[in-house]
């Protein structure tokens, strides 16, 4: 097994409660990081390489270091627990299984960011999740690891749960500051960044659940070893959702640099396709990352193994590579339909824009429209090239990335996949009855 | 996103008032925020509202909100038709959220609704002629691993077959309850719920 950090313990009793997450060395990272100084800490995950978990993969000790500091204004923290990026569930799991992780990873964060007051921001749906942070928060308190002057360290802290109420815009950061207000989930025009206008207009710092976590193990360990895992500039482990057409779907944790096809295949991981049926296709980071047909997700354009990693999943820019966004990796099977998968996906993409900028929202109804004229049987050959047309024309023309997470799908469908849309146009009507999944089999079972 | 249903033919009886928990319970979570700051207290508030009030938002319930945050209706009115979780109109006892978004979909989600549907002898968004059952469908609820999956109040039920659901809402059915996200035990118990 490579090397696990975040989802090691999870066998261990008790160890969602305070004091079975203590006995399994929990909060000594805590207990660490109040005997340094707050820039040590930023250093620290600095020298770390930790990259953002929740898509942008922006290197989070660099973000700490834009943190505005003005006399007199309070600065916070926000944790993005909103996780609604189609095929990603690991924030979730980890929530669910290690509460206290996030917790001490979120007091040990806003004691670096010099923030008295956090907010862990959860989607609504995760109701449940967000009674069992609220349980570990209050054990914090009681244990005075969150009030005032926690650990005798003169560090005081309030930490609050915050839940949302439906709305993918709101895990984009100046969408979740929004709504965090009390208002709708619209994002904001940057600059100015949250570090320097965030919150009520307070500097703040918001992060990914796992990339917060990840600052536990960093601490314990020192930047400079969790540097030496992974490989290259992507340091350290990194969970991974699998979903789809696989035997064993779950949250794994990886070193960074495992092989796309070992993860596929081994029984490690995600032990191959689904009824001994033959790969067709990946989306590797989130709905909004490019899908790569099979052949480009096992190889690179050069014919090297595809690993999990930043690097390598990008190689090749977006003609022959894709992302690693949030590591929502979903397998398709021979059987799936790539056109019916990318009018599912544009849906989403429409029913969630929010509506402020008129190419995201006209723009993700167009394509929805178009797409849902394949699949009814009456596309034209020209309505590939208007989809073509109208993706270039909401990206990079949006106040926030939604409109790219909308464009890109539908752009590598077309380059991967355009005969399929062209075989939609031939065959008309004929391919509407075509059973393009045989899940049916499984719902069926008792 | 939903429409705004202020002015619609929908409403709720008058005078409606929180219960004594539920109310200590909004008055806590509003000290969360700074001083001034209390509208960001307005999403809890609102599913505190709806698992008070029926499981839906009513103008009138919008209107008890707002004036517990001390803010203007419209500020209500604009957030609640923002956000999915939130019903304008009035709903069965028990709302089946299906997931519909891609992972689900390529492990059935499709089929499992068109189950439900004929189960329950309704259409997606209906709610059954007894009120005690209203048909969803949502977007991705991080559960793609446990596809296809349908959410009932708090409860994610996962790995779902056509046999598996069927029980499940047969014992919702038999319990005949309501059933909200913010569970009615929460508030009644909100002293779980830290400062
Ligand atoms: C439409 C959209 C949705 C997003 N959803 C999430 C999300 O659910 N969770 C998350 O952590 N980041 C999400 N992000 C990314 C955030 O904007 C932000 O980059 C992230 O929270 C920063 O944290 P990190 O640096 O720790 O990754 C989303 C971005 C966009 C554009
Ligand atoms: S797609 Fe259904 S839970 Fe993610």
């Amino acid at each position: 097994m490579s090397k696990q950090l975040l989802i090691n313990d999870l066998d261990k009793p008790g160890i969602q409660s305070f004091s079975g997450y203590k006995a399994n060395g929990g909060y000594s990272a805590l207990e660490k990081s109040l005997k340094m100084k707050p820039e040590e800490i930023v250093e620290e995950v600095k020298k770390s390489g930790l990259r953002g978990r929740g898509g942008a993969g922006f290197p989070t000790g660099m973000k700490w270091s834009f943190i505005a500091k003005p006399p007199g204004v309070p600065r916070y923290l926000v944790c993005n627990a909103d996780e609604s990026e189609p095929g990603t569930f690991k924030d979730r799991f980890l929530m669910e299984k290690k509460p206290h992780l996030l917790v001490e990873g979120m007091i040990i964060s806003s004691f670096a960011l010099g923030a008295n007051t956090s907010y862990l921001y959860i989607r609504g749906e995760m109701m449940y999740v967000y009674h069992i942070l609220e349980k570990a928060i209050q054990e914090c308190y009681d244990a005075g690891l969150l009030g005032k002057n926690i650990l005798g360290s003169g560090y005081d802290l309030d930490l609050y749960v915050h839940c949302g109420a439906g709305a993918y815009i709101c895990g984009e950061e100046t969408g979740l500051i929004e709504s965090l207000e009390g208002k709708r989930g619209n994002p904001r025009i940057k600059p100015p960044f949250p570090a320097i206008k965030g919150v009520w207009q307070c500097p703040t710092v918001v992060n990914n659940v796992e990339t917060l976590a990840a600052v536990v193990p960093i601490i314990n360990m020192t930047g400079d070893e969790y540097a030496k895992i992974g490989i290259g500039k992507s340091t350290g482990t990194k969970l991974i959702s699998a979903s789809g057409h696989i035997n064993k779907p779950g949250v794994y944790e990886i070193e960074l640099g495992v092989p796309v096809e070992e993860f596929i295949y081994s029984d490690k991981y995600c032990g191959g396709i689904l009824n001994g049926k033959k790969l067709k296709a990946v989306v590797a980071g989130g709905s909004s990352v490019p899908i790569l047909p099979a052949e480009l997700i096992l190889k690179t354009a050069k014919g090297e193994p595809r690993l999990i990693s930043y690097e390598s999943l990008s190689d090749g820019g977006f003609v022959t590579g894709t992302m690693l966004g949030s590591g929502g990796f979903i397998v398709m099977d021979e059987d799936t339909s790539i056109v019916k998968n990318l009018w599912n996906f544009t849906r989403f993409y429409h029913h969630e824009s929010c509506g402020q900028c008129s190419p995201c929202r006209e723009g993700t109804g167009w394509m929805e429209k178009i797409l849902h004229k394949f699949i009814e049987g009456h596309a034209t050959m020209k309505d590939i090239d208007l989809l073509w047309d109208i993706q270039g024309k909401i990206e990079g023309k949006t106040i926030c990335p939604l409109g790219e997470a909308a464009a890109w799908p539908v752009a590598a469908a077309i380059r991967h996949f355009r005969s399929e849309f062209e075989e939609y146009v031939k065959n008309g009507k004929k391919m509407v009855d075509v059973k393009h999944y045989y899940r049916i089999n499984k719902l069926q079972e008792a | 996103m939903q429409s705004n249903s202020s002015g619609s033919k929908y409403s709720h009886k008058k005078n409606l008032k929180f219960s004594d928990d539920a109310l200590a319970l909004a008055q806590k979570i509003m000290k969360r925020y700074p001083e001034g700051k209390q509208k960001s207290a307005i999403l809890p508030v609102l599913h505190i509202a709806q698992t008070e009030f029926d499981g839906w938002l009513s103008v009138e319930t919008m209107d008890y909100v707002a004036s517990i945050l001390n803010i203007q209706p419209i500020e209500v009115y604009e957030v609640a038709s923002f956000y999915s979780m939130f019903n304008l109109k009035p709903v069965g006892k028990c709302v089946i959220e299906v997931c519909r978004t891609g992972p689900c979909w390529l492990m059935g989600a499709e089929d499992l609704v068109k189950f439900i549907e004929k189960k329950l002898g309704i259409t997606e968004g209906q709610t059954t002629p007894d009120g005690m059952f209203t048909l969803k469908t949502v977007e991705c609820l991080a559960s793609c691993g446990t596809a296809p999956m349908m959410q009932i109040g708090e409860t994610y039920h996962e790995n779902l077959t056509f046999d598996k659901c069927g029980t499940i809402l047969d014992e919702y059915k038999n319990k005949g309850e309501q059933v909200s996200h913010f569970r009615t035990e929460r508030i009644k118990h909100h002293s779980d719920i830290h400062q």
